[in-house]
């Protein structure tokens, strides 16, 4: 087990590395220049050349890579062009707001996913079966953005149940999630990033879960006379590690393509923080988002194999 | 009930009481909130980020400059009043030097005196690459503004004297865009500008309260302004950045902000069914087409003068629900430069014969736009309705999308670096030197500013020598006058409407008096609870 998680872990280095080089060289291919906006619309060439050789963006593009991977393996993603501020904490900060909200998605979405995907196969081709499917394929189907909107006028503007955006009245600092004042900000948002990953996850349970009760097994299980309840309890074990990879995976999908419900919701974390690097081709700031998202996804799913190696020790074997 | 319920019911209620926040003294705090359309909080350390957004919200709310704009009424286009200058005169033996008088008895938030030193320590800021102050990021929002400034000299405590390169008229509206900060405060953080955004000074009517970095700025009351009648009216200010106009309209309808600025179009119906009051007012934004005129198609004034026929524009302001006007020129009507120019108005057959006679059929051009950005309005449907518009009269327009970033590099390269006839680029004539001078005349061809398109007319250009050296302001107008008449009668781009600048405002607020400006002033507006 330590060794088949050690040789997982340095497998890692090089994922990582190779991040690194796609991220910097992605930014670097998209148009636009992070100066510009720091310009007046009447400022001269002459302005932009001062401001860009002021933040080392008129070296040659190797160079600024080296420079910025050699800070990077110090914890220094280096500064913000738009805020001047430090990027590790700034990335760091909305990496604490996303990391909440999308594991409080996951985890309902898997529990309530459990729940219906059990359901749908044990009642296969029933009513219950087909009301579940529809509502999974509504939750795969709907677009996050559309629906976040959709909630907003429902529960904000007509019902005033749910506040319509932000992180807390105060802003972000000081947010409470154990105080429903500061929580119910989040909940809107919570229920947009669950709904996609509650439909994937349901229909993962309900066809591996159709599968396994076809198997001889089951009939093994049946005629030994064990009740429903404990025969399910057994083919709900053997989709487990299926599960549970798909909850990292669902995990990192929400982590790292937030940014939609955090720009409508305008909830402070990495998708909100990437929409804005985008927006103002702040490079060291989109730079150092990307890398600590992919490096939370790369992470993830370390876990997520390894876990499914404590469930189920023919992966390891493999 | 007994005497000890009865207690216990009135400790009850009171608990309950300062639990709703009615019993403290913290309800007694007026606060305005407001939904800016910024993607995050511009930049309050004296240099304004994103576009005149950020002048108006964290410009001209915590700093002053020399000149300041007058927004306090919304029947004429806003111009230049005294702010730390009380008065400003053109030397009678040098007109390349300006005396400033400046305002006495103003400190700046911190405490520190505003004073002959203290100016001259701003200009260094952004001037002098060897003074510890100096900002490289100020110089890209600031440097355009000091320019024409050879050197500054203090001739007293309160009177300095700024030396400009060439004979400039209307170098104070420079100095209306140049803020000053607190020079002590910069001096305590050690010259360090990540320091002194902890707790920033101006001389404005607010002062800086708190910030949480993307999220909020709150300002609050500076009850000590030098100008009594702009001391606030409220006692806090709250800034929230939100880009999303859906966003912005629900945060309002919902109640969780005071203030929207430009709600869209399709919103407005339903924010003025809730009781939401929505004000428009004409101010000077140029919704166009900027066109190169170095080159074919655009080279022959047949050409933009057929472009500028071909545009419908009522069905233009029918499509954005009246949020817009038809443009007939760059500037706005109420702007004293305006004048008596040639009208374009909508005729599709002399267009067409137009582009006939000039031999270009059909009219090939490739215009770059943008997908959103700040006074872009509606880019996408609007591009599509003047594509339409041009294509019926024998254009063949291609559209080129890109983001407003990207937009903003073709615009600052100019015309030449790219393969575009034509940008859709709003800019600001928000005085004659943007709106006249710098667009139009050659001095100002790329890379030195901004007349994207090479337009150069030798006559134009000897206007504007001759403008910048009077100073006799009605003569001076008149001379302006004649440059922008001089350009529209060129076609020198395509005019298409100026934005009325839609702002939706909650019920309880009171006193909002909507300038013809970019900036606004938000001091009189009363929250009432």
């Amino acid at each position: 087990m330590w060794l088949y998680a050690l040789r997982r872990i340095i497998l890692t280095i090089p994922i990582l590395f190779g991040v690194t080089v796609i991220c910097f060289a992605l930014v670097q291919i998209a148009p636009g220049d992070p100066i510009q906006n720091l310009l007046s619309p009447t400022a001269s060439q002459a302005d932009a050349e001062r401001l860009r050789a002021a933040y080392g963006l008129d070296k040659p593009l190797p160079v600024q890579y080296v420079i910025w991977l050699g800070k990077v393996l110090v914890g220094d993603m280096g500064m913000s062009i738009a805020n001047n501020t430090p990027v590790t904490g700034e990335v760091l900060r909305a990496f604490g707001n996303t990391i909440v909200i999308a594991m409080i998605a996951v985890v309902i979405a898997f529990i309530l996913s459990t729940i219906f995907g059990v359901a749908a196969a044990y009642r296969s081709g029933g009513l219950v079966d087909k009301a579940i499917t529809a509502v999974a394929v509504f939750g795969i189907s709907v677009p996050t953005f559309w629906l976040g909107v959709i909630l907003v006028i429902l529960f904000a503007v007509n019902l005033s149940w749910l506040p319509a955006t932000g992180m807390g009245s105060g802003g972000s600092k000081g947010f409470d999630y154990l105080s429903w004042n500061d929580f119910k900000f989040a909940v809107m948002p919570i229920i947009a990033l669950a709904l996609p990953p509650l439909g994937i996850m349901t229909r993962t349970t309900r066809s591996s879960l159709s599968e396994i009760l076809n198997q001889d097994f089951v009939q093994t299980l049946r005629a030994k006379g064990l009740t429903e309840f404990e025969v399910m309890v057994h083919a709900v074990r053997n989709i487990m590690p299926a599960a549970v990879a798909m909850l990292g995976l669902q995990l990192g999908y929400l982590i790292g393509g937030s940014v939609l419900v955090e720009t409508v919701f305008t909830w402070p974390g990495t998708g909100y923080l990437l929409n804005k690097a985008i927006l103002t081709r702040d490079i060291p700031l989109l730079q150092g988002t990307i890398l600590v998202l992919a490096t939370a996804f790369v992470l993830i799913n370390l876990v997520v194999d390894l876990a499914q190696s404590l469930i189920d020790p023919r992966i390891k074997r493999s | 009930m007994n005497s000890s319920r009865m207690r216990g019911v009135l400790k009850l209620a009171a608990i309950a009481m300062f639990g709703l926040g009615l019993g403290g003294h913290a309800s007694a705090e007026s606060v305005l909130r407001v939904a800016m359309t910024a993607a995050d909080i511009p930049d309050y350390t004296g240099a304004p980020d994103q576009g005149y957004e950020g002048y108006r919200f964290a410009g001209y709310t915590l700093y002053d400059a020399l000149a300041l704009w007058d927004l306090s009424n919304s029947d004429k286009a806003a111009d230049i009043v005294p702010g730390l200058a009380t008065s400003w005169e053109i030397d009678p033996q040098n007109n390349k030097r300006w005396i400033f008088n400046l305002r006495q008895g103003v400190t700046y938030h911190d405490g520190c005196p505003w004073n002959a030193d203290s100016a001259i320590w701003n200009f260094k800021r952004v001037m002098d690459p060897t003074a510890p102050q100096f900002n490289a990021r100020h110089v890209g929002q600031m440097g355009t503004y000091v320019v024409n400034i050879a050197s500054v000299d203090k001739l007293d405590d309160y009177k300095i004297a700024i030396n400009t390169k060439a004979p400039s008229s209307l170098f104070p509206y420079e100095m209306a865009m140049y803020y000053m900060i607190s020079d002590c405060a910069v001096t305590a953080a050690g010259n360090d500008y990540n320091v002194y955004m902890k707790k920033p000074s101006g001389t404005g009517p607010y002062k800086f309260d708190t910030v949480v970095p993307h999220e909020r700025l709150e300002l609050v009351k500076n009850d000590k302004y030098w100008n009594p009648a702009r001391i606030p009216k409220h006692d806090r200010l709250v800034l929230l950045p939100m880009p999303e106009a859906s966003t912005r309209a629900a945060a309002l309808l919902s109640g969780q902000v005071d203030f929207v600025e430009a709600p869209s179009p399709d919103t407005i119906p339903r924010l003025k069914d809730a009781g939401m009051q929505i004000i428009t007012v004409p101010y000077p934004h140029n919704w166009d087409y900027m066109l190169r005129v170095d080159t074919p198609p655009f080279n022959d004034i047949r050409v933009r003068q057929a472009a500028n026929y071909a545009m419908n524009r009522q069905d233009m302001v029918d499509m954005l629900q009246g949020v817009a006007v038809a443009a007939d020129q760059t500037l706005i009507e109420s702007q004293p430069w305006y004048g008596k120019p040639v009208k374009y108005e909508y005729d599709p057959d002399k267009a067409a014969a137009l582009l006939k006679e000039a031999n270009c059929s059909p009219c090939k051009i490739k215009v770059g736009i943008s997908t959103s950005g700040s006074g872009q309005m509606q880019p996408l449907p609007m591009n599509e309705l003047v594509k339409e518009q041009l294509e019926a009269v024998g254009f063949q327009v291609q559209l080129e999308p890109m983001d407003w970033n990207a937009l903003i590099g073709v615009f600052l390269s100019g015309a030449a670096k790219s393969d575009f006839d034509a940008i859709n680029f709003s800019m600001a004539p928000i005085d004659p030197v943007q709106g006249i001078l710098k667009k139009w005349m050659t001095e100002y061809q790329p890379p030195a500013c901004c007349n994207w398109g090479f337009y150069s007319n030798p006559k134009l250009d000897a206007l504007g020598k001759q403008a910048l050296g009077e100073f006799d302001p009605a003569k001076r107008n008149a001379l302006l006058t004649e440059m922008n008449e001089m350009a529209v009668a060129d076609a020198a781009e395509l005019y298409i409407v100026h934005d009325l600048n839609p702002r939706a405002l909650s019920p309880k607020l009171s006193g909002f008096v909507q300038a013809q400006s970019w900036f606004q002033d938000l001091t009189p507006i009363v929250v009432t609870p």
